[in-house]
């Protein structure tokens, strides 16, 4: 895959078709595959991609965890969730979920954003902000059923992980891929890494004693370019309220829905009625002038 | 301002002061920003357009809610001036009984109005309640880091809300608009020199012409 492949297929606040839509083949979706049963919490994927996107320091609070920070920030894209467990036996768990954009197939983001083009998908999947089109209004905040972009409060422009999009247009991997140790991040097309996630989650039921083994790939925003394996596929809110059925906002759908509708019909009704009202009753005087020598009342 | 202040030569009655004038531009004029920039934010198909007219998105967005406290400020000044004058009636009860005949220009079939009839009212507290929601839900999408409960929820609510009051507030102000420039001849006028025919006076509010140059005295031409 080259940058000349980082084709648009949707994009942002943009009146009329997507250039270059449907003049070339579909390409695959790449997919980010995280097991969080293996992940041994080490952090190694939130340096690289601090490194790789040279993202600039970013002060943080010790607060009795592991954790790194509270939540992701515009300058920290990729963070390690870590949640102590009780398991229904009293035995003890440690849930480490890395936190990243999820770049969903049907991105909430997008569809909330007013400005054309500061959000766009690619056709391999990636959801990308383009910061020289961003207005800082912050309507993606509330599209994002993950909480994930975060906006630069001195530039007002919205970051989050471009799942190293610039990596991936020249055939690398994303840098937090590159540096995992123990092999709990793997990249690749969407189909492979759903096929790896479901055999890891049938070992996981067959062999280790986690009946609930299960991938996740939430369908209410069309599945997603992150897709994670856990021990316990019915209750992902316990990995650090990864919500159980994502969907875009209702006032997001609501206001880019029947509300834009019903305004549009109302506000060119309303010029149409006037306008007609005008044409077939006229103004209620024609001239000052008229008025003053007429009688009172009577009609003009 | 006294009633006889009100009467001015050449037939004319004077219906605005200065001041009043100065804030109904002063809200106009922060208006029609708002609603272009708005529209810019409200549809794709009014972004590309509006938002290269007037200096581009991030400048829209930055100055969109500074208008918005500024329209405020003139609604609310509007509020100080004329919330005695537009306390509902039982006259405006009447009018709004026979506001059909007010819609087919049928004026000589109306209850005699005041200063403003309950058209007007219904425009001033309409715009008055807008502004407050408007204001309300734009300073949690404006500055949301300042709120301690959750702000995306709180945002989430506000860009619907928002919209709602904007797309009433438009409402008004289209029926604003004609009735200002279209269908009242002289209305216009009014509020650019302050004063109106007594003509105009006595045929759209009789009730308010009576108070100003009482039940006996006649006017000066």
């Amino acid at each position: 895959m080259s940058q000349a492949t980082l084709r648009v297929q949707k994009i942002s606040g943009h009146a009329g078709s997507v250039p270059g839509e449907d003049a070339q083949r579909k390409e695959y979706t790449v997919c980010k595959l995280i097991d969080t049963t293996t992940c041994i919490g080490c952090k190694a994927c939130e340096v690289a991609c601090v490194e790789w996107n040279d993202l600039p320091f970013s002060e943080t609070v010790f607060n009795n965890t592991y954790q790194t920070m509270p939540e992701t920030r515009w300058n920290y894209w990729n963070l390690i969730l870590f949640n102590e467990h009780e398991r229904e036996d009293d035995s003890l768990m440690w849930l480490m979920r890395k936190n990243q954009c999820m770049h969903c197939s049907e991105p909430g983001c997008l569809a909330a954003c007013p400005a054309d083009g500061a959000i766009v998908q690619y056709t391999n999947g990636i959801v990308d902000f383009q910061q020289a089109n961003c207005i800082g209004c912050g309507y993606c905040i509330t599209g994002c059923p993950f909480d994930i972009p975060k906006m630069n409060p001195k530039t007002h422009r919205v970051f989050k992980c471009t799942l190293c999009t610039d990596r991936v247009s020249e055939g690398l991997e994303p840098a937090c891929i590159k540096s995992c140790p123990t092999g709990c991040l793997h990249f690749g097309s969407k189909d492979d890494m759903l096929d790896l996630a479901e055999k890891r989650a049938k070992q996981l039921r067959d062999h280790s004693n986690f009946p609930n083994a299960g991938v996740y790939d939430p369908p209410g925003v069309g599945g997603t370019g992150v897709v994670y394996v856990l021990h316990d596929a019915s209750n992902p809110e316990a990995y650090g309220g990864l919500p159980k059925d994502p969907h875009v906002p209702l006032s997001v759908k609501l206001w880019k829905g029947p509300l834009k509708w019903l305004g549009n019909v109302a506000m060119i009704g309303g010029l149409v009625g006037l306008f007609v009202h005008y044409l077939r009753y006229g103004p209620k005087s024609r001239e000052e002038e008229d008025l003053a020598t007429r009688p009172e009342g009577g009609k003009p | 301002m006294s009633s006889s202040e009100r009467i001015i030569p050449h037939g004319h009655v004077l219906r605005y002061n200065l001041s009043e004038r100065l804030t109904h531009w002063v809200a106009a004029a922060s208006y029609i920003y708002l609603l272009f920039t708005g529209l810019a934010l409200w549809s794709p198909w009014l972004f590309f357009w509006i938002a290269a007219l007037l200096g581009g998105g991030q400048v829209i967005r930055t100055w969109h809610p500074w208008a918005g406290l500024i329209f405020f400020g003139a609604v609310w000044y509007m509020y100080v001036m004329w919330a005695p004058q537009m306390r509902h009636t039982d006259d405006d009860r009447k009018w709004w009984k026979a506001v059909k005949y007010y819609s087919t220009n049928q004026d000589d079939k109306m209850p005699p109005a005041g200063r403003y009839n309950a058209g007007q009212k219904f425009l001033f507290w309409g715009f008055f309640w807008g502004v407050l929601v408007l204001l309300l839900s734009g300073i949690f999408m404006w500055i949301p880091q300042y709120f301690a409960w959750h702000s995306v929820i709180a945002m989430r609510i506000s860009v619907v809300v928002h919209a709602s009051a904007a797309l009433f507030t438009i409402g008004l102000f289209m029926i604003h608009l004609y009735m200002g420039l279209f269908a009242e001849r002289g209305a216009f006028g009014s509020v650019i020199r302050g004063d109106v025919s007594i003509a105009f006076a006595k045929r759209y509010h009789p009730a308010w012409y009576k108070e100003i140059v009482g039940e006996s005295s006649s006017p000066r031409k």
